[in-house]
């Protein structure tokens, strides 16, 4: 590593989001978390307290990063919630609420960074989405829009800004051992784990690993794509 | 400020963002064509000139504009 990079990773408090600012301090990197509470962050993660659902709370955090570090080098969107339900029985605040969000805030999270990043000619945006954007499963109409929403938008922007040096990708986690899927409940959970071919769930620290190569100089040449990391359950998709 | 003063800093703005010579930023010279400037690189030198002027350009009022005449009209007639 020549220099310390400034990185940010949103929801970074559990699961995912902290495997994934933990892997960055690590490797040395200057790694900034925002979510509501520091939660599980790991030590060396600086916490920005930030309500995602707040435009004004996400801006003000972003520009003082800027500020501070003079630079946003990887961007890491990761926070996203459930409101788990059959369509039948799903209200329109549910249905809102997740695309805000786990899509609306993503998009302002990412536009903040290219701000910046189109004048360093340089950045990485990784976008957490889901396989259950392609799977489409029972009970997540809500969270399946707009983990799909995320790859459209990420490949959107990835085709606007690869010319300044910018890439952006998307990794599609499967099952993986955190509050989220405990969350599916043991009989779908039991269900589904039955389809990995890896035979297992995945840990968060997997798909950090993931999240770090995209993010990383030498994944420079890969904008636009979805990793999966799924033991193989969404082979195909 | 003068006009002339104006124009030197929005030059400066755009040699900074577009990466051309001072002297090709000549109000007759047209963004695409002659200073090979994409969508992206008007919206950069947009952006830049908000905050060198410290004013605001709303998306309608670039439509049309096409030189660097026009877009120096556009930021002189706000300061």
């Amino acid at each position: 590593m020549t220099e310390q990079r400034t990185v940010i990773v949103t929801g970074a408090s559990r699961g995912i989001g902290a495997a994934c600012a933990e892997a960055f301090v690590l490797q040395g990197d200057r790694v900034f978390g925002l979510s509501r509470t520091p939660g599980d962050a790991a030590s060396g993660v600086e916490h920005r307290s930030v309500d995602l659902s707040s435009p004004e709370d996400l801006l003000a955090a972003m520009d003082a990063i800027e500020q501070e570090t003079g630079s946003i080098d990887v961007v890491v969107a990761n926070a996203g919630i459930t409101r788990d339900q059959l369509s039948v029985r799903m209200s329109d605040e549910d249905f809102a609420e997740v695309i805000d969000v786990n899509l609306t805030s993503t998009f302002r999270v990412v536009r903040r960074s290219l701000k910046r990043m189109i004048r360093q000619r340089s950045g990485r945006i990784v976008v957490v989405s889901s396989i259950g954007a392609l799977m489409g499963l029972p009970g997540q109409a809500n969270y399946a829009a707009s983990k799909a929403g995320v790859i459209g938008m990420a490949r959107a922007v990835a085709r606007e800004v690869a010319s300044r040096g910018i890439t952006v990708n998307v990794v599609a986690p499967g099952l993986i051992e955190t509050d989220m899927t405990t969350a599916l409940g043991e009989d779908r959970l039991a269900l589904l784990a039955d389809q990995v071919p890896a035979g297992r769930l995945g840990t968060p620290e997997e798909v950090a690993a993931a999240v770090v190569f995209l993010a990383s100089p030498t994944a420079s040449y890969i904008t636009g794509a979805i990793l999966a990391i799924d033991g193989g359950l969404g082979m195909g998709l | 400020m003068s006009d002339d003063a104006a124009f030197e800093k929005f030059k400066t703005c755009a040699v900074e963002v577009l990466q051309v010579s001072p002297e090709a930023v000549v109000k007759e010279a047209r963004f695409a064509d002659d200073l090979d400037a994409d969508s992206l690189d008007l919206v950069e030198l947009v952006m830049a000139l908000e905050e060198t002027f410290d004013i605001t350009v709303e998306e309608d009022e670039l439509e049309g504009v096409e030189t660097i005449g026009q877009a120096f009209d556009l930021v002189n007639a706000k300061l």
